[in-house]
């Protein structure tokens, strides 16, 4: 009766059950699913935590102490010039959607960066902070060690909704930059996807292998969901407040899918 | 020992009904195949008995109703109880197709609800999760013979030959139970209906669904009315469903409500047309340290009950059933725990879909006893003022007629005692998700698979 507890293979039985309703008879059951994505949420959470600790773990302890002296010289209110870097998207999770969302265009999609646009991102524990349209860049503050850090396109997901023009770019957030090395982090996170600054650059791949359990699809799918650094927060009613929203924003794609019938 | 007790108590002298764990329950009959291969429509998904008790209902997947009358007891064997024979089988409901939404409407009958008798036929509401029927089900007893312008087979005479006029005779044929139906509520429900429930006025029911609750009237069937609508307009904001709705037995502005989150709504009709703001809103606070990934889930109700007197409720969700007072909203008056022993099973029963079945619970005639199912066909029972629990089994193994029900017990530490269960060996597929509790007697009715089985106390 034993079965693995962990945030990923829940996930990936979660995403199973939620396809395989879309061909059981009778329709897709809504309460059923609700709460299928209510595991999917909790798993997703604790999945980025678990991620998110190992990447900081990664670091030395070196570059945190750098990172600490460099917070004292910049400036909070200099944005960075915007790297663009034009990759082309890593589309293995939005192929994996795909069967999910109906085969459908770019609909469902927009659904989600415009439901992530909807929150106000007030705190400055929001990932999304800072970046305005630099969408290839996720800047993190950590509030238990004040420390920041910019992580780069590759490395972790970005939600590339703060380009779309309803999104509008925060002002008041601190921009900082971490000028230190990622380099060691590459190994681990290579396979975690991304978005291009333009949504127009959105292209969908065919899905050719829909194994949910594959670790780089898990790491995709959890992207789609646009979580960010959600998990790092200690102060609980921001991660309540921060992690519900976007967990019902993330959610009400799948739901909206589900609704379609 | 069984009977009735007699005690002077502040209100007066009360005539309590000894139940539950005092009471030795026996078994009484077990209707349905024997066979090991069940057959999918033969699975029983909902049982009720009617107001009196003589009638007792159920539907299953298939589409189909059966109801069993209660025989009177025969004055040869006065220890029995009369059994429950078949009364009438019909067809309620066929599979359907959705053209537009490419979508095939199952047939299972989700509830039955009797309506009170107003003569001599009876009336049941049958729905499945689109369509609500009302069947009428009446006895024939008689037959007209000596028509004048047709055979006794029926066949048209020759208009001719006909040279004297008689008047027709009814005479005595064998009964014959005959169902129709008498109305069809359709087309209201976009989502899929999980709860019916008659008004005490006798003249409107509700019918609630995912989303949304509707008022009907009885007599009509174009229209009804919408009383509850919780869909957001955003469906990517939705974070609750509705689970159970029912009409409060005496009040018949008053009604509830419960969610996927847990919580349970009461409404009154009277305070506006729209009832989406309650008047009363109950709810447990969640214990924080035993959140777990499936805290959402275990805590969405199953089912929602009002106690016959109208002043208690009783909500079923996946590990307790809780019993409220309504008139204290922030947190149970009683909870009682069925099958604790799953809760470090939860990530396999969500592998296997266990944790989203939705069990029932019912109320015996008095409100001194609650039961509900759980799995390996047990079903347990709990006394609410000797706060006694039992657990039995609904078996093929422990059908001997009359035989005594011995109480079973689910071991949940290192040591297995003697005839005790140990919980890797339940069988999950075996569950109790529908059961009934006569209104006057003590007779209950379990639905295990596609094997309804009727229990009901030793008569000394």
């Amino acid at each position: 009766m034993e079965c693995a507890v962990d945030a990923q293979s829940l996930i990936s039985i979660s995403l199973m059950k939620i396809h395989n309703s879309r061909t059981q008879r009778g329709g897709i059951k809504l309460h059923k699913n609700l709460l299928v994505s209510y595991v999917l949420r909790n798993a997703r959470q604790v999945y980025i935590k678990e991620k998110y600790a190992e990447i900081y773990r990664m670091q030395q302890y070196e570059e945190v102490m750098t990172v600490c002296n460099e917070i004292q010289e910049l400036n909070p209110l200099d944005p960075e010039p915007e790297d663009a870097e034009e990759e082309d998207l890593e589309v293995a999770a939005l192929s994996c959607c795909a069967p999910l969302q109906d085969g459908g265009g770019k609909e469902p999609e927009t659904s989600f960066y415009r439901s992530c646009c909807m929150e106000t991102p007030g705190s400055p524990c929001d990932p999304f902070a800072g970046n305005g349209s630099h969408c290839n860049k996720t800047t993190v503050l950590d509030l238990d060690t004040h420390v920041v850090t910019t992580v780069e396109n590759r490395y972790l997901h970005q939600d590339c909704c703060c380009s779309a023009p309803q999104c509008a770019p925060v002002p008041d957030s601190p921009v900082r930059k971490r000028k230190g090395d990622f380099g060691c982090c590459a190994s681990d996170l290579e396979e975690v996807s991304d978005f291009s600054a333009s949504r127009k650059r959105v292209r969908r791949e065919e899905c050719t292998d829909p194994n949910y359990t594959d670790t780089s699809n898990i790491s995709n799918l959890i992207s789609i969901f646009g979580s960010g650094f959600s998990g790092l927060l200690s102060r609980q009613a921001d991660l309540e407040q921060i992690c519900s929203k976007q967990a019902l924003a993330s959610l009400g794609a799948w739901t909206r899918a589900i609704v379609a019938f | 020992m069984a009977g009735k007790i007699v005690f002077e108590g502040r209100k007066g002298i009360h005539l309590l009904f000894l139940v539950c764990v005092c009471v030795m329950w026996c078994f009484s009959q077990v209707k349905g195949a024997i066979d090991e291969d069940v057959a999918e429509a033969d699975i029983i998904s909902t049982v009720e008995f009617n107001y009196s008790g003589e009638l007792l209902a159920t539907g299953d997947k298939g589409g189909r109703v059966v109801i069993f009358q209660h025989e009177q007891e025969s004055k040869n064997r006065p220890h029995l109880r009369g059994e429950y024979n078949v009364y009438s089988t019909f067809q309620s409901h066929e599979p359907e197709f959705d053209y537009l939404k490419s979508l095939e409407i199952e047939e299972k009958i989700n509830k039955i609800r009797w309506l009170p008798q107003q003569n001599a036929a009876h009336f049941l509401l049958s729905t499945n999760d689109k369509t609500i029927k009302l069947w009428k089900i009446s006895e024939r007893d008689k037959r007209a013979e000596g028509y004048n312008l047709k055979d006794e087979d029926g066949r048209l005479r020759d208009p001719f030959r006909i040279t004297s006029l008689r008047v027709p005779v009814l005479m005595p044929m064998d009964l014959m139970v005959e169902a129709s139906p008498r109305r069809i509520f359709a087309n209201a429900h976009t989502y899929h209906i999980n709860s019916i429930s008659v008004n005490s006025d006798h003249e409107t029911y509700l019918s609630a669904d995912d989303l949304r609750i509707n008022l009907w009237h009885l007599e009509i069937t174009d229209r009804s009315f919408n009383i509850v609508d919780i869909k957001p307009a955003n469906m990517e904001e939705l974070t609750e469903v509705i689970t159970a709705a029912e009409c409060h037995p005496h009040q018949c502005n008053v009604f509830v409500y419960s969610s996927s989150k847990g919580t349970i709504r009461l409404c009154d009709m009277r305070a506006a047309a729209l009832c989406d703001r309650h008047s009363k809103f109950f709810e447990e606070p969640e214990d924080p340290s035993s959140r777990s990934f499936f805290s959402e889930i275990i805590s969405s109700i199953s089912d929602v009950k009002f106690s016959h007197s109208g002043r208690y409720m009783m909500t079923r969700d996946y590990l307790s059933v809780k019993v409220w007072d309504l008139n204290m909203e922030n947190r149970p008056v009683e909870t009682y725990q069925v099958h604790e022993y799953l809760r470090s099973k939860l990530c396999s029963l969500y592998e296997n879909d266990c944790i989203f079945d939705k069990f029932e619970c019912c109320w015996n005639g008095s409100d001194s006893a609650i039961m509900t199912g759980s799995y390996n066909n047990f079903f347990r029972m709990f006394d609410r003022n000797t706060r006694r629990d039992i657990t039995l089994e609904a078996s093929r193994e422990s059908s001997k007629p009359r035989a005594t029900l011995k109480p079973r017990k689910v071991s949940t530490g290192g040591k297995r005692k003697k005839d005790e269960i140990s919980v890797d060996s339940l069988d999950f597929n075996k569950k109790i998700l529908h059961t009934a509790w006569h209104p006057k007697e003590n007779v209950i009715a379990v639905a295990a698979t596609n094997n309804l089985y009727i229990f009901q106390d030793k008569i000394n």
